[in-house]
């Protein structure tokens, strides 16, 4: 039963989308540390991605609201404050969608983020590598502004971190 | 409650409050689309942060301070423990662009070390927005490079604003009364220590981009103990208009 469950609470936190990025889940930023379900009810953690988000709040209601609607009785979506968000947990499936979406994906940094990991990235539209950066800051606190020299065309990038 | 770390955890958050204001005023009015969005952009982290750590003082520090906006927005310049730098108004792009430079590397330093705080939930934190800050500085040391080694008039102007603004910058590192309680059980190493590496760090960039640090300078201190400008007032009077007609707007 519980396993059974546990596998429905997953199936659920797959459809809670971030509102700023909504074809990407809260599973594929990789924004849930873990799971539990007891006879007690439904626990979930949640780390928030940028400490200023300010999505995070919306995030954490649509959980709940989502489990609920799936008949889960009163869950609980506890922030994680003792680990760090970093996007080495953006999963795969993650990047492919944020590409999709139109957003350069970030790097794999390993906790070493410099200037040439914030600058590199494959264009989303033709996927050249020959872009340049813009401007560090974006229209989002997730987002940085690239040129793309071959495609010429503008894109914003989900930013390492 | 420990009032070390609570003197702590206001001289961040407020530091962090008073500037994310200052920086604010610059949306809308950058000097380029990207600047405007860049100040926006680090206003917004750093309101953030200080929201971060005045929940932190809520919840795990002191059980008598009250809800992060009450702190936020219910205290007079008196009981704001901001350096006197981060008040000081926007003055032209240079001199908003040099003390975000001088401040953000003061910060990003003060947030390593204190990943290593034996103040648990602040070492996490510290951990979480040393990343977020990592942003800032490279984007503080890009234009003050740019700045420092581009025309003679942007080369003067990054001359004037730093030279206006050093005082006050060493101001950041005016010394906490508990120092040695903050040293002695490992949540924070102290100023001291503080000024020498953000020096050591700051001091060959400004070199490398052509400008001068000012010689023998009095810091400027105070405000970490309630002692400020004549600008504090009229910025809290202007951030905390909503709050005092209705505490509890919600928006």
């Amino acid at each position: 039963m519980v396993s059974q469950a546990r596998d429905k609470v997953f199936e659920v936190l797959g459809t809670v989308m971030d509102p700023e990025i909504p074809t990407l889940s809260v599973l594929d930023l990789g924004m849930i540390t873990n799971v539990h379900v007891s006879d007690d009810g439904v626990r979930v953690r949640l780390l928030p991605t940028f400490v200023s988000c300010p999505a995070t709040s919306y995030i954490r209601a649509n959980i709940k609201e989502a489990l609920t609607r799936s008949g889960f009785v009163n869950p609980e979506v506890e922030m994680e404050s003792e680990l760090s968000w970093s996007s080495d947990r953006v999963t795969e499936r993650g990047r492919e969608l944020l590409q999709a979406f139109g957003l350069g994906a970030p790097v794999q940094i390993d906790g070493l983020l410099d200037l040439s990991t914030i600058e590199s990235v494959a264009c989303p539209h033709c996927g050249s590598a020959n872009t340049e950066m813009r401007s560090m800051f974006g229209s989002t606190l997730c987002r940085s502004i690239h040129y793309c020299n071959d495609c010429r065309q503008g894109f914003e990038r989900f930013k390492p971190l | 409650m420990n009032n070390a770390i609570k003197d702590l955890l206001f001289r961040l958050a407020d530091d962090e409050l008073v500037l994310g204001h200052r920086n604010s005023e610059w949306t809308g009015l950058g000097p380029i689309l990207e600047e405007d969005i860049a100040f926006s952009s680090i206003a917004q982290d750093q309101i953030g942060h200080a929201v971060a750590n005045y929940t932190l003082l809520h919840e795990s520090a002191a059980a008598d301070e009250p809800l992060p906006d009450a702190i936020a927005f219910g205290r007079n310049e008196k009981q704001f423990f901001s350096s006197q730098f981060t008040e000081l108004p926007i003055g032209d792009y240079a001199f908003s662009l040099i003390r975000h430079f001088l401040f953000d590397h003061a910060e990003m330093l003060r947030y390593e070390l204190l990943t290593a705080s034996s103040f648990a939930p602040l070492a996490a934190l510290a951990r979480k927005i040393k990343g977020e800050l990592k942003y800032h500085v490279l984007h503080a040391d890009l234009w003050v490079s740019k700045l420092g080694q581009g025309t003679e008039e942007s080369r003067a102007r990054m001359q004037t604003a730093l030279n206006e603004a050093w005082p006050y910058a060493l101001g950041m590192f005016e010394p906490s009364d508990y120092e040695a309680e903050l040293v002695t059980n490992g949540i924070f190493s102290g100023e001291e220590g503080l000024q020498e590496s953000w020096l050591e760090v700051v001091a060959p960039i400004i070199e490398k981009a052509g400008l001068t640090i000012p010689q023998a300078s009095e810091p400027k201190y105070g405000g970490r103990h309630g002692y400020h400008t004549e600008h504090l007032q009229p910025l809290l009077d202007e951030m905390t208009e909503v709050y005092r007609l209705d505490p509890a707007a919600i928006w």
